[in-house]
């Protein structure tokens, strides 16, 4: 019998704020334990807290990013609550949270999996603070609290449970994380713990009740989302078959032995006691401020890839690939621009050429070398600049994919601190070494005709029908060239000479 | 010059007749020859406290003195000083030394004032009686068996008895007006969010508002003048400037009044339910024969309405002990304070050291806050008290279109014996019965001293205004002072 | 409805206030004569009523995304129970 995976996701984000959500401290990654954090912070008698615009703003930009850029899902007054328990790294005892009045309801999310778009609903998204870090090892068996993290602001964006495979959950992550990045609320750093996935899994006959649910936690990476979405869906199924029940539970996903398992701690029956912070009045959000931060909002990804499509005429494939994130978007159409002559406009060949460069050269080498979104080994000056001479015909596509490729093992040698070669530095390259293409007709006419004469056999074959021969006198051709020729030159005068 | 009044501290330091240093000394000696048994002070520095006296003479030396430059005061020890232990009344704090200052400290020092010394209080301010303090029980300088009433009893005590000019104080349900009431000197809390409550520890965030204690409601208005006005580090702190209360302290009521009769205009609401049962004879004797001066100086008394008042209590002890119990989670013993000195783990140290760290009453109210607070109790408890909060608030609203300001007693009885109530929670509750409407509204009010009943103890006058209206509070206290003599009489040392 | 001793014993946990078993029958006794007072609140109607959880009917100020704060972790460390290496220490916390 068949199984349907159910799967909703719960999604801490932290903000790109320079302070932290509730205090003036830096929210600076690395830092020496403790350093930065205040008195707010560390939950100093006395002290208050006092909420961060950037985090407010960031949260209502994120509410328009997944709803259209309407803003009829942010609450006007949303309000925080605490949720209280007991934990070192929760220095005041409770967490400011938002429960009742969240500031965004709603929304959705478009992903593709399997080759299918599907739309993934979003609950809500609700601003609260960062815990701080319990370190536990080298301590003699106690554990070390660093509370520079504590109060980092956070946006947790809450799913509906439209999932019904891991392949899915990771696809709704990433198209997740690229939106964040892409509208500038949060780095995405996932190493740094600046986007982490709870899962809520649960299994059902396909059209029965929803199973009962394990919310694994803590999941930093798209890898460890999909193996322990993968482990846990099958030790359900496993679970149920012989003959067991799944009892609700927070677990853990262990990495090293690819396996979930149930938290020792039980946090008290989640009795979280959540009532409205008494120290901080609601937050009201007026349409002006929604109006100001919509003004403030470029393009999304949904609408660039549309337009791409519409414009470029490209394939929901390609469109998709070239907005993954907003830089490489960015990107293309900056060595789109910079393959232009001043002024001219560029046409359907010449947006196909840059797309089939960026994505089977530039997209394929930044994945090869592992380089996060946005990291472009060569400038998008640099590669429009050497499109620019393909397309004038000055040099080959072949000679443009080695001083590419030489220009990205140069940056790669540097570690990719910088970017690799410029367009003088191609000027200078097909000057030393003679890389500039022979277009001239003249010239190639001249080497054409030297080929027909010392290659009789092979006009011969080809006038008797046989099309390989036709290669064969290209390659002749080429090599008379010493590899400069226009291939598509070459190919042109060729034919009308054998036809004619 | 102990019995002077503020201004008259002002115009002895100005004209060089006296010292910071020798003020700020003369105190010191008073405090030490009598905290022994009165035991209003829970530290006093001699050595921070003259450093500070000299600055303050230095910078009148200078010329550069404002006008509470040089005074000493003192602090509830609620209030965190920088380099001061600042215990709040708790074993949990005993040992804490403040690494800042709260924005009331920051503004009096700023000010060129001395810090005399940190009044003992009921711990955490839970209390009408100040007999929850880790550091023992405060005397009321009237009757050393009695009680001064709480939780700010140190600062009462310290003013009545003239160890300190003034003493600052916080107010959750009566905290600065009953204890005031009960040692004869003058209390005044302002409106929720006109004093910034950065660095005042926290007992229940949405009532608990600082203010001042003083002897005359000229001293208060001059001092509260100092404390109030914007601060960003509070988000409940309302974003207005300070207002300068004494402008107006002598203007009669009416605009042109007569100076005989300055309070004419105003008209003084009477809550019926604050006249009735539970209201013992003597001191709705004094109460009745103040309202009479009120009249006599022109103001005209009005009947009125506090339907729900009697719900004020229970509400109270709803809302109060569920901020409590989410605001006292801080003391964990992780950071600062007491850490139990033997655990087995981390719950076990969580559950030893606050067991041990807290009194009985801060634990009764952190169970009480917990319990109303945790699943399935919320709606019908907690809500519902914040339900019976807007009605209350509804009330005063009411009322204040057929009023001015309200009067009333402030505490039901005068000072009671030390453990009379120590008991029973419940009748420990019960005194504040007229003060915690105004804590739920959000209201300003104010106590003054205004006769003595059973024992020659002193009883109180309450005044509630409308929200910001300080002013008219003083304003009208300051006349009724003007006329009697009741907030100059002094305890017998 | 009053309160059972096994009540007390879960608020106890939650509120991580160790109690004896003497100590959970005064608690007992005292919270269930607190709550006979705090009672009276369910017989008013307060259908309709919003809740007041605030003084005011007031909404945030908010302030400027800017870092404000230097480190004091000295300052504040001097304090703290226990220390190493600028961590507070406590019993081993088991996830």
């Amino acid at each position: 019998m068949d199984w349907e995976i159910v799967i909703g996701l719960e999604t801490h984000a932290q903000l790109s704020t320079v302070s932290k959500i509730f205090s003036g401290a830096s929210t600076a990654f690395g830092a020496e334990a403790n350093t930065q954090a205040c008195g707010v912070d560390i939950a100093l008698p006395g002290v208050l807290p006092v909420i961060n615009r950037g985090a407010v703003e960031r949260a209502i930009r994120f509410g328009l990013a997944v709803n259209g850029k309407r803003g009829d899902n942010i609450c006007r007054r949303s309000v925080f609550a605490r949720k209280n328990y007991f934990y070192p790294d929760l220095p005041k005892g409770y967490q400011i949270s938002q429960f009742e009045f969240p500031i965004v309801t709603g929304g959705s999310v478009t992903i593709i999996a399997n080759k299918a778009e599907k739309t993934i609903r979003l609950t809500r998204a609700h601003l609260e603070e960062d815990a701080g870090k319990s370190l536990h090892e080298d301590f003699q068996g106690l554990t070390g609290i660093d509370l520079n993290r504590a109060g980092t602001p956070l946006l947790e964006i809450v799913s509906e449970p439209d999932m019904r495979s891991a392949e899915e959950a990771v696809a709704y992550a990433k198209t997740l994380h690229a939106l964040l990045r892409w509208i500038g609320i949060c780095d995405g750093n996932m190493q740094e713990g600046s986007f982490r996935c709870d899962a809520n899994v649960s299994v059902r006959r396909p059209g029965g009740e929803l199973g009962t649910r394990r919310e694994i936690k803590n999941l930093n990476s798209f890898r460890f989302l999909q193996q322990a979405i993968e482990y846990e869906a099958q030790w359900q199924i496993d679970t149920l078959e012989a003959g067991g029940k799944i009892r609700q539970a927070t677990v853990l996903f262990d990495p090293d032995a690819g396996v979930t398992r149930e938290m020792r701690s039980k946090e008290d029956a989640h009795d979280y006691r959540y009532f409205p912070d008494p120290d901080l009045l609601p937050i009201e959000v007026g349409e002006g401020w929604i109006a100001q931060v919509l003004a403030g909002m470029g393009e999304l990804p949904v609408e660039r890839k549309l337009r791409f499509q519409r414009e470029m005429s490209f394939s929901a494939y390609d469109a998709e690939v070239l907005t993954a994130d907003w830089e490489t978007g960015n990107y293309f159409e900056g060595v789109l621009q910079a393959s232009l002559q001043g002024g001219e406009k560029p046409g359907q060949g010449d947006f196909k050429l840059c797309a089939n460069w960026v994505i089977n050269e530039v997209l394929a080498k930044r994945n090869a070398d592992n380089l996060p979104p946005g990291k472009f080994a060569v400038s998008e000056e640099t590669l429009g600049y050497l499109l620019r001479l393909v397309r004038s015909g000055d040099i080959s596509a072949r000679t443009a994919k080695d001083v590419f490729s030489e220009f990205w093992e140069e940056s790669r040698a540097r570690a990719f601190s910088d970017q690799g070669g410029s367009p003088e530095n191609v000027d200078k390259l097909i000057v030393t070494r003679g890389l500039k293409q022979v277009s001239d007709s003249g010239a190639i006419e001249a080497i054409i005709d030297q080929v027909l004469v010392a290659n009789a056999k092979s006009v011969e074959e080809f006038r008797s029908g046989k099309e390989k021969a036709f290669n064969a006198l290209v390659g002749q051709a080429m090599k008379a060239t010493k590899g400069k020729g226009n291939p598509a030159a070459i190919n042109e005068i060729l034919r009308r000479k054998l036809t004619s | 010059m102990h019995n002077a009044n503020i201004s008259e501290l002002r115009a002895a330091l100005a004209s060089r007749k006296i010292s910071s240093v020798e003020l700020t000394r003369m105190f010191l000696d008073r405090i030490g020859a009598a905290n022994g048994s009165l035991n209003a002070f829970i530290t006093v520095d001699a050595g921070k406290s003259l450093s500070q006296a000299k600055a303050a003479d230095a910078r009148i030396a200078r010329g550069e003195a404002g006008r509470l430059t040089g005074i000493p005061i003192a602090h509830k020890d609620i209030f965190c000083a920088r380099d001061w232990l600042t215990t709040c009344g708790s074993r949990m704090l005993a040992n804490f030394v403040s690494p800042y200052d709260a924005h009331v400290i920051g503004r009096f020092n700023d000010a060129g004032c001395v810090i005399l010394g940190k009044t003992n209080m009921d711990e955490f301010a839970m209390g009408s009686s100040n007999e929850t303090s880790y550091f023992g029980s405060v005397r009321n300088p009237w009757d050393l068996e009695c009680v001064p009433g709480g939780s700010s009893g140190g600062s009462a005590a310290a003013v009545a008895a003239r160890l300190a000019p003034a003493a600052t104080g916080t107010d959750t349900g009566g905290s600065i007006r009953q204890p005031a009431a009960l040692t004869g000197i003058t209390g005044i809390k302002p409106t929720y969010g006109r004093v910034s409550r950065y660095g005042m520890i926290a007992f229940a965030s949405s009532l608990d508002q600082g203010g001042i204690m003083t002897r005359s409601a000229e001293d208060a208005a001059l001092l509260l003048a100092e404390m109030v006005g914007h601060d960003a580090r509070d988000s409940t702190c309302v974003d207005m400037p300070a207002e300068d209360y004494t402008l107006r302290l002598r203007e009669p009521w009416t605009k042109g009044g007569s100076g005989a009769r300055p309070l004419e205009g105003l008209r003084i609401g009477l809550p019926r339910e604050h006249f009735g049962e539970g209201l013992s004879g003597d001191v709705h004797a004094a109460v009745r024969a103040a309202l009479v001066e009120m009249e006599k100086l022109g103001a005209t008394l009005v009947d009125i309405d506090l339907k729900n008042s009697a719900l004020s209590v229970p509400a109270y002890y709803v809302i109060a002990p569920a901020e409590a119990s989410s605001n006292l989670s801080r003391f964990d013993g992780v950071r600062y304070g007491y850490r139990a000195p033997e655990y087995t783990d981390l719950s076990d140290m969580y559950c030893k050291t606050r067991a041990q760290g807290f009194g009985a009453e801060v634990k009764r109210r952190i169970l009480i806050g917990a319990y109303v607070l945790s699943h399935g109790y919320y709606d019908a408890y907690y809500l519902q008290a914040q339900r019976i909060r807007r009605l209350v608030a509804r009330d005063f609203e009411t009322a204040f279109e057929s009023c001015d300001l309200i009067a009333g007693p402030t505490s039901p009885t005068v000072a009671f014996k030390l453990g009379a109530k120590a008991a029973d929670p419940v009748q420990m509750y019960l005194n504040d019965i007229y003060t915690i409407p105004a804590n739920l509204a959000g209201l300003p009010g104010m106590s003054i001293p205004c006769g003595f009943g059973q024992g020659g103890l002193p009883v109180g006058l309450h005044l509630v205004g409308n929200y910001y209206k300080e002013g008219d509070m003083l304003s009208a206290a300051h006349h009724f002072q003007t006329a009697t003599d009741w907030h100059l009489k002094a305890p017998v040392q | 409805m009053p309160l059972t001793p096994d009540e007390v014993r879960r608020v106890a946990m939650l509120a991580r206030i160790e109690l004896s078993e003497p100590e959970i029958a005064t608690a007992q006794a005292q919270l269930n004569s607190i709550f006979s007072l705090i009672e009276t609140l369910q017989a008013t109607d307060t259908k309709g009523v919003t809740p007041m959880s605030h003084a005011g009917d007031l909404v945030a100020r908010l302030r400027e995304d800017r870092v404000t704060e230097i480190d004091q972790r000295d300052r504040f460390q001097s304090v703290a129970p226990q220390v190493e290496r600028g961590l507070y220490l406590v019993p081993r916390v088991i996830e």
